[in-house]
């Protein structure tokens, strides 16, 4: 089944700002799927449609077969929103705005406080239920933010930009946290600027590109289109000059870092030859950036 | 439906529970300001002042006091708490969920409307200290109280609704409210006014609801008691569909 199905959604604001062009995609149920797209590309104005806060100007969108022009009550049961900004009241307790939003969905009290312990605690809040939710942390605002938008058992969790501003040993905290989510069958959108976040946790993944998808395919194959490869090699001695040799773009970085790029599926082993050639010596090797990052570019750069 | 009464039931505990927190913001205030004027109005003023259909001033005006701070504290609890939850964006916890329009407006109003009857109370009381209140028709009294306060706690949440900056909120209090319920009958019996005036004052529904109010305490009226309990179930519904109307429609709240 279709955990999202949306048919040309089109989005055109008061101010005459073309949002959406009329963009289409499916979401199948249990997929881990990633919607990418620089500032302005989008992502938000559809999670918006999708959630409530943002009204459509044209097109259909269906939530598990639920269509949210004619059973919007229902799909939005089947959603959980965890937003890009932060949107609770800071003078409330941690524990309230969990089990207040639990209310909003009619969930009882008992039960309610029982997912909201469950939750608290699997994302290290549990200790912090009773201080007010502004005395919390950038980190631990928005896991309260992904605790409130798990209390009533979304079918469809959307993450908006979940890891931002998120330290990096927090950010893979939150990364196991959502796998493990999705492996226990709840159905996640992430839209993120962190491509390396997509390629880590993402089973699909569209792009948006001033409203429209420029992009809908599995992660696989996405990177397969990915036709360079980029490494950085830190040298056991210095260089003055920069070889040249045929088909690589070598890139002097510092007296003793080189920046090489060179066609997928030409052998790395005959790049440190030739290199070795002209006297240098590989210490030690990196990717400069992810994978998904370069084609992410590439694509957005192609629809200039 | 048991779905909508919990979401329901968690509005109104929201709203209760901040108006209870910050009780020297909401609570406190109107009792000071009423005892105020239960000293200088009722006591200094009032003793020089001729009874008015047969009653002390202090208990004419004593209804119309307990009224205007019913008046303002339905009014600001709900505009403030609403705006207040679109500016921090809270509301979208609400708008998220399938938490139905009707639910929102009855939770909102009934939160403005309990707070307007607790300070109701509390300026009863305080005027319990100055003069000794009579209660001529107990359920006129409810009756009016009960409507009005609905119908103040209606209008802030439209304004509310419609506020896009802190000087929104308050410019209706300020330059509407304030004035009208000044020129509502509290300090005055109709009868005193020249006729024009008399006649500009029939358009103030809270004359309306001063005098049914007061009808309710002491048995008189400057107007019909009937015409302002009709009035009151009309402004109920009317506010009631306009606020309904424009959440529906996402006005002020979707983008």
């Amino acid at each position: 089944m279709k955990a999202l199905s949306i048919h040309k959604l089109e989005k055109t604001y008061r101010n005459g700002v073309v949002a959406l062009k009329g963009i289409s995609m499916d979401v199948e149920e249990g997929d881990f799927f990633g919607l990418l797209g620089p500032n302005g590309a989008g992502k938000t104005t559809t999670i918006g449609i999708l959630t409530g806060l943002v009204t459509k100007t044209g097109g259909t969108a269906q939530v598990f077969g639920k269509d949210i022009d004619k059973e919007f009550e229902e799909a939005k049961r089947l959603v959980g929103i965890v937003p890009q900004e932060m949107n609770f009241n800071i003078f409330e307790k941690v524990i309230d705005i969990v089990l207040d939003q639990a209310g909003y969905y009619g969930i009882p009290r008992d039960i309610a406080l029982s997912r909201a312990e469950k939750y608290l605690k699997q994302l290290g809040l549990w200790e912090k239920r009773t201080v007010t939710s502004r005395t919390l942390s950038g980190g631990m605002k928005r896991r309260l933010m992904i605790a409130r938008g798990l209390i009533h058992h979304p079918k469809l969790l959307i993450l908006d930009e979940p890891t931002a501003g998120v330290d990096v040993e927090l950010r893979r905290s939150m990364w196991d946290f959502l796998v493990d989510l999705n492996k226990s069958g709840t159905t996640i959108i992430l839209t993120t600027h962190y491509l390396e976040e997509a390629e880590q946790l993402c089973k699909r993944i569209a792009i948006i590109n001033k409203g429209e998808i420029i992009e809908n395919t599995t992660k696989k194959q996405l990177l397969s289109q990915l036709n360079r490869e980029s490494y950085v090699l830190d040298l056991l001695h210095g260089i003055n000059n920069v070889p040249e040799i045929l088909g690589v773009t070598i890139t002097k970085i510092d007296e003793s870092t080189l920046e090489v790029q060179f066609p997928s599926g030409k052998s790395i082993t005959a790049l440190f030859k030739e290199l070795e050639r002209h006297g240098i010596i590989i210490k030690s090797m990196r990717t400069k950036t992810n994978r998904l990052e370069e084609l992410f570019l590439d694509l957005v750069e192609d629809k200039k | 439906m048991k779905s909508d009464l919990i979401s329901l039931y968690t509005i109104l505990h929201k709203e209760v529970t901040r108006f209870l927190r910050i009780w020297t913001q909401t609570l406190l205030p109107s009792a000071i300001t009423m005892t105020l004027y239960f000293i200088i109005f009722g006591r200094f003023i009032g003793s020089r002042i001729n009874d008015i259909q047969g009653f002390s001033y202090i208990n004419f005006i004593a209804p119309g006091l307990i009224m205007m701070a019913v008046i303002t504290n339905s009014y600001s609890n709900v505009v403030s708490s609403f705006f207040g939850s679109k500016f921090q964006r809270n509301i979208e916890e609400i708008l998220v969920s399938p938490t139905p329009t009707w639910v929102i407006i009855v939770g909102y109003a009934v939160g403005g409307v309990l707070r307007g009857l607790i300070v109701g109370l509390l300026v009863t009381l305080v005027s319990l200290f100055f003069t000794k209140l009579v209660i001529y028709n107990i359920i006129l009294v409810i009756l009016f109280v009960f409507l009005t306060s609905l119908v103040f706690s209606l209008a802030g949440l439209l304004n509310g609704i419609f506020a896009k900056s802190f000087d929104d909120v308050s410019i209706v209090p300020t330059f509407v409210l304030t004035p009208l319920t000044y020129l509502g009958g509290i300090f005055y019996s109709l009868s005193v006014l020249p006729p024009v005036w008399q006649f500009i004052s029939q358009f103030n529904p809270i004359l309306y609801m001063v005098n049914g109010f007061r009808y309710g305490f002491l048995g008189f009226s400057d107007i019909s008691v009937t015409l302002g309990l009709s009035f009151l179930v009309g402004f109920v519904v009317i506010l009631f569909w306009l606020n309904w109307y424009f959440i529906e429609k996402g006005v002020g709240l979707r983008t």
